[in-house]
């Protein structure tokens, strides 16, 4: 058989894809310094038991509300000072980035479950199975999260359980809804018609053929979530309804912290600013996230 | 038609009911495609070309219903078959090569995934045999470097290699029978042509049968062993190729092989051939010709009843109601300067 060949050069002269990414998620600063930031808070999470310079339990009543160590009064025996209690701060802050992050990354996994599962079957199957999925996200967008959280966590006690469980069966909206339109698009290409005409299953082409087309947006959707369970985690502690004392919980600090404002500011300002720092890192990545996976900048 | 046929269709309709009433795209359809053979269907966007297509594939939107006399294939009847086993036999026996070559493959997968994932679904190989085939089949479309080129994505090639790996992806069963819609149509003139050649040298070397679609009466007269006209859902007329580019009995027939210039026969400056108005509504019965709003011999007989098929000999058909002295006539006039 005679067929013209494509006249191209015998071997591919082209970084490969590998390397093109590697290139791409280096040249993104944003991404970059988030995913730094992250990966010290998650560092510090883990090596918490070995970083920590004391228990972060350990209550030392002489020693109450020693300011950090870049003021007067301050020491290296307690280099961010001391709480209320006389407990050390750092080994607080470092044993509650675990808490802080452990939540995040629970409740958005719980909500992407849910959310994905449910989106995927309402932009694939439409019809009657959108109905009623759609009325399902519709139902769940006109609770106010807040208000339905501190009722669950009123009733059921506040722990790190029920946090986790009551943010991530919340949270999944904004996944089912982006879910569902990625899906509605990516089904109606022709690849999702030409798997059904290799002979694949309903169940084959949602997970392997179209999920894998629409996981870009829920990993940038996965991020926000993320930060916005941290936030609310804070919330509900700050308002004495999340996690309960004594765990060492960013948001409960700032709880704490704030009838001593005045006259020891840093217990307020070092978990807050610890919050600020891990949400903006989250927020950076996923914009990174977003930017990297964009069509437009691949090559 | 040589040989015995390997696909028999026989009253095949397609209806959508809709609010507004019952879309009747596709109406009684019958046609055979023996072993080895290309058979053409052409007609203009909208004639039901893509939606026999799908109805053969049992692929139709989810609205659609498929209805049919008589629907073999390979001794099959495909019309009885359930879901789980047609879909066996997509693919593997039966394969189809889709119009978009740009979205038609996945692209989160490399092609090499891809082609492998058509073969490991129906076949028990390891993935290694699959490779191999992959391989072999990327060659044999005309890819150099076929090895390297498994690794790479769908965004890394250009249009005309896209379409190569979707019929390579299409060969990888070694089907007996190649549904095409539409192949080359996103595709410029020149790779158009390669494509073109290199289906049926394929089609050849694997004794396939193919069904091709398209609107292109070019790609017809270049490629085809028989052609249907399709108007309006339904046949209106069939026969071998040759024989009906020398003697277009439908005036739709004729009308479209003036559409097409010829080289050396159309002047420079002379207008095109073109058929005035627009293609019937589809809702419901049609009452007479579907044809007659835009046919120059439409008379008063033509609006009543149903016509059906004029066979001249086994092979050739047309759906009007002048005989076919007539018909002939007016193809030469038609054809004279």
């Amino acid at each position: 058989m005679t067929v013209e060949t494509f006249s191209g050069a015998e071997r591919i002269l082209e970084p490969s894809a590998g390397a093109l990414l590697r290139r791409r998620v280096f040249g993104h600063a944003g991404f970059m310094i988030g995913a730094a930031i992250i990966l010290a808070i998650l560092a510090a999470a883990l090596l918490a038991p070995w970083l920590a310079p004391h228990d972060p339990y350990a209550q030392d009543l002489t020693r109450r509300l020693v300011p950090p160590v870049w003021d007067a009064k301050g020491s290296w025996l307690d280099p961010l000072g001391t709480d209320q209690l006389g407990r050390d701060y750092l080994s607080r802050l470092l044993f509650g980035a675990r808490i802080s992050l452990l939540i995040g990354f629970s409740a958005a996994l719980i909500s992407g479950l849910i959310g994905t599962g449910l989106g995927l079957c309402a932009g694939y199957f439409g019809g009657r199975v959108d109905m009623v999925a759609s009325f399902v996200v519709t139902t769940r967008l006109a609770m106010p999260v807040v208000l339905v959280a501190l009722a669950v966590v009123a009733l059921a006690g506040g722990s790190l359980h029920i946090v986790v469980a009551v943010l991530g069966l919340l949270l999944w909206d904004r996944f089912a809804v982006v879910t569902r339109a990625a899906t509605h698009q990516v089904r109606q290409l022709d690849y999702v018609a030409a798997a059904r005409a290799t002979g694949c299953s309903t169940a084959r082409i949602i997970l392997a053929e179209i999920l894998p087309n629409i996981m870009n947006a829920l990993i940038v959707i996965a991020t926000i979530e993320m930060a916005n369970a941290i936030l609310l985690d804070a919330a509900l502690s700050f308002l004495g309804l999340g996690v309960q004392p004594p765990l060492p919980d960013w948001g409960l600090m700032v709880a704490e912290g704030k009838e001593y404002m005045f006259f020891s500011p840093w217990v307020i300002a070092i978990p807050g600013l610890a919050l600020f720092t891990l949400v903006l890192a989250i927020n950076l990545v996923g914009d990174g996230l977003r930017d990297l996976a964009a069509p437009e900048n691949r090559n | 038609m040589i040989g015995e046929p390997i696909l028999e269709v026989e009253g095949l309709d397609v209806v959508i009911p809709l609010l507004a009433g019952t879309l009747r795209p596709v109406r009684d359809l019958a046609f055979a495609v023996a072993r080895g053979e290309t058979f053409c269907i052409v007609g203009e966007s909208g004639c039901g070309k893509s939606l026999t297509a799908l109805a053969l594939m049992n692929l139709l939107p989810r609205r659609a219903r498929r209805s049919a006399r008589r629907l073999r294939f390979a001794g099959t009847d495909l019309a009885r078959l359930d879901e789980r086993r047609m879909a066996d036999l997509r693919g593997d026996r039966i394969a189809m090569i889709f119009q978009e070559p740009m979205t038609a493959l996945n692209p989160a997968y490399t092609i090499g995934n891809q082609l492998e994932e058509a073969m490991l679904r129906h076949r028990r190989v390891s993935r290694a045999e699959a490779r191999d085939r992959a391989i072999f089949l990327l060659e044999k479309v005309g890819i150099t470097a076929a090895s390297s080129r498994l690794r790479q994505y769908p965004h890394q090639l250009s249009g005309g290699l896209r379409q190569r790996v979707m019929i390579a992806m299409a060969l990888m069963c070694g089907p007996e029978l190649i549904i095409a819609d539409e192949p080359t149509t996103a595709l410029d003139v020149t790779i158009q042509a390669q494509i073109l050649h290199l289906l049926a040298a394929l089609q050849r070397e694997f004794r396939m049968a193919v069904i091709l679609i398209t609107h292109d009466l070019g790609i017809v007269a270049r490629v085809a062993d028989r052609v249907a006209v399709m108007y309006a859902g339904q046949i209106v007329e069939t026969g071998a190729v040759a024989d009906i580019f020398a003697r277009p009995m439908h005036p739709y027939t004729q009308g479209l092989l003036r559409c097409i210039p010829v080289p050396g026969r159309t002047r420079r400056g002379a207008h095109l051939g073109s058929i005035p108005g627009l293609v019937p509504s589809l809702m419901g019965e049609l009452a007479g010709c579907g044809f007659r709003n835009r046919c120059v011999y439409a008379s008063p007989p033509c609006a009543a009843g149903g016509i059906g098929l004029v066979p001249l000999s086994p092979q050739r058909a047309y759906r009007c109601l002048l005989p076919p002295r007539e018909c002939a006539a007016n193809a030469a006039a038609a054809a004279a300067p």
